[in-house]
């Protein structure tokens, strides 16, 4: 038998190893071990088994990233670095893969979404951290709570019958597109911007807005002019995550957007962006055709870690100033 | 304008806006219900689609949609679990933790196309399943890692630190205080996580549909193919083929979403009344 992994203590009238009890505490890593033998392997090779789940995130992440990378990288030999980043034209039967159709189609849809959804957003938040009562609370936090969870192909499937043909009455045409997009995602963001900004807003110390009170400003004047700049950065994360989800979200876009990958031609004209447009390539591209789709999956995976470490660098200086 | 009109007028805005988003979600849940409860009958539930209309019933994609949810969850419970004890537990923060940390943001955050696409390329493809349940299953379990994950550290840290203190003051080890302290106290919440998990999973179209397949197909072994019901509403809404089912499978849908969701929120508010 060789020497225990570690020096050890253990008291002489101790249990051997193996008999309950055994173990007396003591910290793996520390200084001072005062367990058996058996306990602290087994102990060691527990922590090592965490671990091992834990690094499995980082994994997964990483086999996310090279396995897309993999099948994706080669659209720099063919279409070309420069006629995919640059290209003004996607079309399968052309053999032209040029992404900016489908870039700026994801800028429209994510703009329009945002400027409906994050002020709803923010001024649902409001009202559920300052104004509502624990009653209208208890009813409009499970609401925000609940639309999170509705499926996104349910959205698209209520974009597609109730929202477009609404959407086709003001701009004419089928109303597939940019206008009925947005809406959906509007609704769809509100969730994630209004939970985190209320996160935000709850985590102002309550002194300042009691001294708001104090002076004499109104609930709208504390609201404009202390807790929102207090709080200003959480929202700003809120509303990046926000960004997020509206970029990455398909199946409700795909069911409302019209799939044409075409530059933006105004509100009710049809669209594609890029999560759409691999949904609808995917069944039946081969060649470089797939190689530009998982071109566009790489393209979406760097901009979510993006949007991830700009959060993330965007708190770490809230901390530091706080 | 005074002061009190103007407080007057951004309150009610507020009112307004917490009301819109109720009003939302009323309208999404009360139009798919209306228009879907007359199709919700024993045979739409059990029976097979046949014909270009897909008319009958949807069972085989009912059993896909839980059959997939089940296995991820299998799969990605221990995992997340024990991942989430290391990082509460016997972390010590470093970069290590930053980086577990990033990464876990990261897949929370990675468009659900994405991993449809790596769960295509890797699955499907490269480890040879397939379009099969058990590649939807491996690559559901990506999407619902961090949020199991997340709820789990959560859970422990809320677990009061003079508990593990009287554990440790008995004579425990850590493995001991955590197996049979913190996690049983952990419990319901982790649960809840687990739950919210599988409501997300249940409702996920774009990583099943290239990992799962779209081929109608009453799944019994794992490596069997199989259309979720969400594939199902898709490929219905999208051909205008049979939208009355399309509504039924819709409340369906939306029933087994709600069902994962109150049952976690049930869940949650026990466990509050029981803590006190």
């Amino acid at each position: 038998m060789t020497e225990p992994l570690e020096p050890r203590i253990v008291p002489p009238d101790a249990p051997g190893p193996g008999t309950p009890g055994a173990s007396v505490p003591g910290r793996i890593g520390g200084a001072l071990k005062m367990m058996s033998r058996a306990t602290y392997i087994k102990e060691a090779a527990l922590k090592n088994l965490f671990l091992a789940c834990a690094i499995a995130a980082v994994a997964g992440v990483a086999l996310i990233f090279v396995f897309t990378a993999a099948r994706g990288w080669t659209v720099v030999e063919d279409p070309g670095l420069a006629a995919f980043l640059g290209g003004t034209e996607w079309s399968a039967t052309l053999g032209r893969f040029g992404i900016l159709p489908l870039v700026t189609g994801t800028f429209a849809v994510t703009i329009g979404a945002l400027l409906l959804g994050a002020p709803l957003a923010v001024g649902t938040a409001i009202f559920l951290s300052e104004i509502a009562s624990p009653r209208m609370r208890a009813i409009v936090r499970p609401a925000v709570e609940m639309l999170a969870g509705v499926p996104s192909v349910v959205f698209g499937f209520f974009g597609l019958v109730i929202v477009r043909p609404f959407v086709a009455e003001i701009t004419g045409g089928m109303g597939f597109g940019t206008l009925s997009a947005s809406l959906i995602l509007a609704i769809m963001i509100v969730p994630t911007i209004a939970t985190l900004t209320e996160d935000a807003l709850r985590s102002v110390v309550p002194g300042i807005r009691e001294a708001s009170y104090a002076m004499g400003a109104t609930t709208w004047q504390t609201i404009y002019k202390v807790l929102l700049p207090a709080a200003k950065i959480g929202i700003i994360d809120a509303i990046i995550l926000g960004m997020g989800r509206a970029i990455g979200e398909t199946m409700a876009v795909v069911m409302v957007a019209g799939n044409a990958p075409q530059f933006f031609k105004g509100l009710g004209a049809p669209i594609a962006t890029i999560t759409s447009q691999i949904v609808i390539d995917m069944s039946y591209a081969s060649g470089t055709h797939r190689t530009a789709l998982f071109g566009l999956a790489i393209i979406l995976f760097l901009i979510s870690m993006g949007l991830v470490a700009l959060v993330r660098a965007l708190s770490r200086l809230n901390a530091r100033r706080s | 304008m005074g002061k009190r009109w103007i407080n007057r007028i951004a309150v009610g805005i507020l009112w307004a806006c917490g009301l819109m988003t109720v009003v939302a979600l009323g309208a999404v849940i009360l139009y798919v219900f209306v228009r879907g409860i007359g199709q919700i009958t024993p045979e739409f539930i059990f029976t097979k689609p046949h014909g270009v209309n897909a008319e009958g019933g949807i069972g085989p994609t009912i059993v896909a949609t839980i059959y997939v949810t089940g296995l991820s969850m299998l799969i990605v419970t221990p995992v997340a679990v024990l991942a989430a004890v290391y990082l509460a537990e016997y972390a010590v923060q470093g970069r290590l933790v930053n980086a577990i940390r990033f990464a876990a943001d990261t897949l929370a955050s990675v468009p659900s196309i994405v991993m449809g696409l790596f769960g295509f390329a890797f699955f499907v493809e490269a480890m040879g399943l397939g379009f099969s349940v058990l590649s939807g299953a491996l690559a559901l379990s990506f999407l619902m890692l961090p949020i199991v994950m997340r709820a789990t550290e959560e859970a422990i840290r809320a677990v009061p630190k003079y508990i593990r203190w009287g554990s440790y003051g008995l004579g425990a080890s850590k493995w001991q205080t955590v197996s049979r302290i913190v996690l049983p106290a952990a419990l319901p919440r982790i649960l809840t996580g687990i739950i919210l998990a599988m409501g997300r999973a249940v409702g996920e179209t774009a990583v099943v549909i290239f990992t799962m397949g779209q081929a109608i197909y009453m799944p019994i072994l794992p490596t069997d193919p199989g259309r979720s019901m969400t594939v199902h509403l898709y490929t219905l809404a999208m051909e205008g083929i049979n939208i009355e089912a399309a509504y039924g499978t819709a409340l369906l849908l939306m029933i087994m979403v709600l069902f994962f969701n109150l049952t976690a929120r049930w869940l949650a508010a026990r466990n509050r009344r029981l803590q006190g």
